[in-house]
């Protein structure tokens, strides 16, 4: 029975270090999903959060300056201007018309400030079930396990 | 050949059926000939599963056009090697390759085992069966990779017809390791199949013994073989191909292929306690279980989009199919465990925090909680949704800080574990054991921290990583010492033979030492440095020892792309050591598709990693973006040890006869059981 608490106490110590751990980390990277759409009606506080934004980059809004990247974004007739201003450079399959991910918070012009883009191209690779809108996947796409 | 192909694939269903369905009856009215058509049903199953492949691979390589999968994933111009990629690279072909797959391991199984456990193996076709007949549903009649193309003609009706070319092979897809890391990792996922088909059935037929054990130990172990390989090849593709500089990234799809691993690698562990002493049969049983389930639930969250990743798949309509599945299993699961569970009753108990036991208690549930903590950090966003309804995603920081802590202390563990004793150690043989380990450890620690590499997690792993080494020599020499006392053998010999003699427990280590390989790379991930510069023809780029210096640029035409190229000139100490030609590839015909072909020089301290990310829109001139990322190498040297390592492990034991006969045994002394447990004591080390 000592034995038991004994090893009751060892796995209490491990479970609650590492869940207070996971706490910490949830709180450092928690991100939110919003549309284009929920974006624009966010509270002043909902908007200090750090979130990701998805929409199809606007053909020809893809501005490049020294260190930043402005470009626009449409999902559902919904614009949303866009700074990238991270260290990584843009990924191969970001262009006109492509699908992208933006993750960063929103700056003070009314732009969004993203520091990381993934993208994804309208992609002829594989269409989209049921629909001729193109699928977003495509050439980020790793299409395996 | 397509009719012929669905056709095949239709016959398979039916077969796979009969397998079900008859096997029920025949474990019920145990009839000698219904259990065997039964079998040779499931055998049949497979051979067509394969036909049907091969009918795929036949359209794929006669450019067979008029068919909607070879119009998605080929082209005229694609060579050969990556026309049998292309299987594997959409939907309806990766799931066919998944029943592929799973019937090369079926096959085996029935094959190889068709006049032996008799009383297990009708079950073990059942649960196999019922397996593949859902695998075969979404071939048939939900992803059916024999679609023709087909379009609406001036008179309103259906007309077949066929394209001029295909709209080739997504680019990121056309790099080496992309056609035999799915493969691999596919390997790994069906291959847990055959494991849970035989817990399941050992549960559900109360099979007496501990034979089926063994079975699951043996092919977990060659299950796991394919997951480790695979999610390393993954990680190496990802380094080399996708030009971030790093080779993981927390991606949903790469956890969902870490978490069978996590489990498969519990249980490899904890079986042990299991045949020793008779514990966690239930833990066993369950582990099995999760295993199976986590295989599916990756498969599902790979092919369903249901977790946005960079991998991205087509958002589709298998994912109630397989959320259906995954509760028909976790039903099964639970039915035959509570039925029987009294079969999985405890022989032993815990006697001692100190002991072997104990160190293999904990790795497992440290194991369990990195599976734990990798899962909901990827359904989170899921989670989230249903339970607030914002949609919440959490990314690296949450699961560094979780998995760092408990890498470090599986680490640990793995030094410790095999150098305790069964039930109770004790504190002299501690000092024992583990006085030259500490000081190998120490050693290396420091010899780091003058080296550079002063980051505290960091020099922590690199010193456990030296412990551990330690704890791995100490055992293979103390082993072999007594081989060479005994024969008089050299000492590498009798190495050699002491790890023929017991391959599990020296196998094991070897896969360890691997391990303790990749920790090594995983240690280098806090020292590495990055540099970007837009230059100039000439102009040149220092990044730690290195002086980067562009060249020039050229352009180059190849079959189905064009190449752009930089060649970059690398000095270290003013000397010239390496040119590099990091590429960008634009693909024929193809307006946005093109990928990044990364150079790397690499190196036993570090690799230099050369990206051309573009041109600058302002200067007009080529963007070089470098990293210095030290030891990775050592991970892929790692993964090399941890596959001989299984390997060796999956090797039968060679008899020690000639250590038996050398030990004169008096004449009058009569040949007892007493003998036998000598034999498992020796083992019993393992």
């Amino acid at each position: 029975m000592q034995n038991r608490a004994k090893f009751g106490a060892g796995i209490g110590v491990i479970v609650v270090a590492l869940a207070f751990l996971a706490w910490l980390g949830y709180g450092e990277s928690k991100t939110y999903y919003h549309t284009i759409a929920e974006y624009q009606t966010l509270s002043a506080s909902e908007r200090s959060h750090r979130m990701r934004l998805a929409g199809t980059v606007v053909d020809g809004s893809i501005k490049r300056g020294s260190g930043r990247v402005d470009f626009t974004l449409e999902e559902q007739g919904k614009m949303l201007r866009v700074s990238y201003v991270g260290g990584d450079p843009l990924p191969d399959t970001f262009v006109d018309k492509s699908q992208a991910l933006v993750e960063g918070r929103p700056g003070a012009d009314g732009r969004f400030v993203a520091e990381h883009v993934q993208a994804k191209c309208a992609s002829k690779y594989e269409a989209a079930p049921g629909g001729d809108k193109p699928a977003p996947s495509g050439a980020t796409q790793r299409s395996s396990m | 050949m397509d009719v012929f192909g669905s056709f095949t694939l239709l016959l398979a269903f039916v077969c796979a059926v009969y397998a079900f369905i008859g096997g029920i009856f025949a474990i019920k009215t145990r009839h000698p000939l219904l259990i065997k058509s039964t079998r040779q049903a499931g055998i049949a199953t497979c051979v067509l599963i394969f036909i049907a492949t091969l009918a795929v691979e036949y359209l794929l390589f006669t450019d067979n056009f008029s068919q909607a999968y070879v119009v998605s994933h080929s082209n005229r111009d694609l060579s050969t090697f990556y026309k049998v990629a292309a299987l594997w690279s959409g939907q309806e072909g990766s799931l066919l390759f998944w029943s592929f797959l799973l019937s090369v391991y079926i096959i085996s199984v029935l094959i190889a085992y068709r006049n032996k456990n008799g009383e297990l193996m009708p079950y073990v076709g059942v649960v196999l069966a019922g397996v593949q007949i859902f695998f075969l549903t979404l071939n048939n009649f939900v992803e059916n990779p024999f679609k023709t193309l087909a379009i609406v003609n001036s008179n309103g009706l259906l007309e077949s017809f066929t394209r001029m070319d295909g709209n080739g092979l997504n680019p990121l897809l056309q790099y080496p390791e992309m056609v035999i890391h799915p493969p691999n990792l596919y390997s790994g996922y069906t291959g847990f199949t055959i494991p849970f088909a035989f817990a399941l059935a050992a549960l559900l037929a109360r099979y007496p013994g501990e034979k089926w054990i063994h079975l699951t130990r043996k092919w977990t172990m060659v299950a796991w073989c394919f997951q480790s390989l695979g999610i390393l090849l993954g990680a190496h593709w990802a380094y080399a191909v996708l030009g971030w500089g790093g080779y993981w990234g927390w991606d949903p799809v790469e956890n969902a292929s870490l978490l069978p691993w996590l489990t498969g690698t519990a249980f490899l562990h904890s079986v042990m306690m299991q045949e020793k002493r008779g514990m966690m049969k239930v833990w066993n049983v369950w582990l099995v279980f999760c295993t199976f389930l986590l295989c599916i639930l990756g498969t599902f969250l790979t092919r369903s989009g249901v977790v946005s990743s960079v991998h991205a798949f087509a958002n589709s309509h298998i994912g109630p199919w397989f959320v259906g599945f995954l509760a028909l299993i976790l039903f099964t699961c639970f039915a035959a465990y509570f039925k029987n569970r009294d079969y999985l009753k405890s022989e032993n108990m815990l006697d001692s925090m100190v002991s072997r036991e104990s160190s293999f208690l904990f790795n497992n549930l440290l194991f369990l909680i990195a599976c734990i903590a990798v899962l909901s950090g990827t359904l989170f966003p899921v989670f989230s949704e249903w339970f607030t309804s914002n949609r919440i995603s959490v990314g690296a920081p949450f699961f560094n800080k979780v998995m760092i802590p408990i890498g470090l202390a599986i680490l640990f563990l793995t030094g410790v574990g095999p150098l305790l004793a069964w039930r109770k150690t004790s504190v002299d043989s501690l000092k024992r054991n583990f006085g030259w380990p500490l000081i190998v450890g120490l050693f290396c620690a420091i010899a780091c921290f003058f080296l550079g590499y002063k980051d505290g997690a960091s020099l922590l792993c690199l010193f456990l990583c030296g412990f551990v080494f330690g704890t791995i020599v100490e055992e293979f020499y103390r082993g072999a010492k007594v081989i060479h006392v005994r024969t008089g053998m050299g000492m590498m010999m009798a190495a050699h033979e002491l790890s023929m003699r017991n391959t599990r427990r020296y196998g094991g280590y070897v896969v360890h030492f691997g391990m303790v390989l990749v920790f090594i790379g995983l240690a280098g991930s806090a020292f590495n440095k990055e540099a970007q510069k837009a230059m100039n023809i000439g102009d040149s780029m220092k990044l730690g020892q290195y002086t980067l210096v562009l060249q020039s640029g050229d352009t180059k035409a190849e079959k189905n792309y064009t190449a752009q190229r930089m060649i970059v000139e690398v000095l270290k100490d003013n000397k010239q050591i390496m040119m590099l030609y990091p590429e960008k590839r634009q693909f024929q015909g193809t307006e946005q598709a093109a990928g990044t072909m990364v150079a790397i020089y690499s190196t036993l301290r570090e690799d230099l990693y050369v990206v051309y990310a573009g041109m600058d829109p302002e200067l007009n001139v080529p963007v070089i973006h470098a990293f210095l990322n030290p030891l990775v190498k050592w991970i892929w040297l790692g993964g090399v040890w941890v596959v001989m390592g299984t390997l060796l492990a999956l090797m039968p034991n060679r008899r020690t006869v000639l250590g038996v006969a050398t030990v004169p045994q008096p004449a009058s002394a009569p040949i007892t059981p007493a003998l036998a447990p000598g034999v498992t004591l020796r083992e019993g080390h393992d």
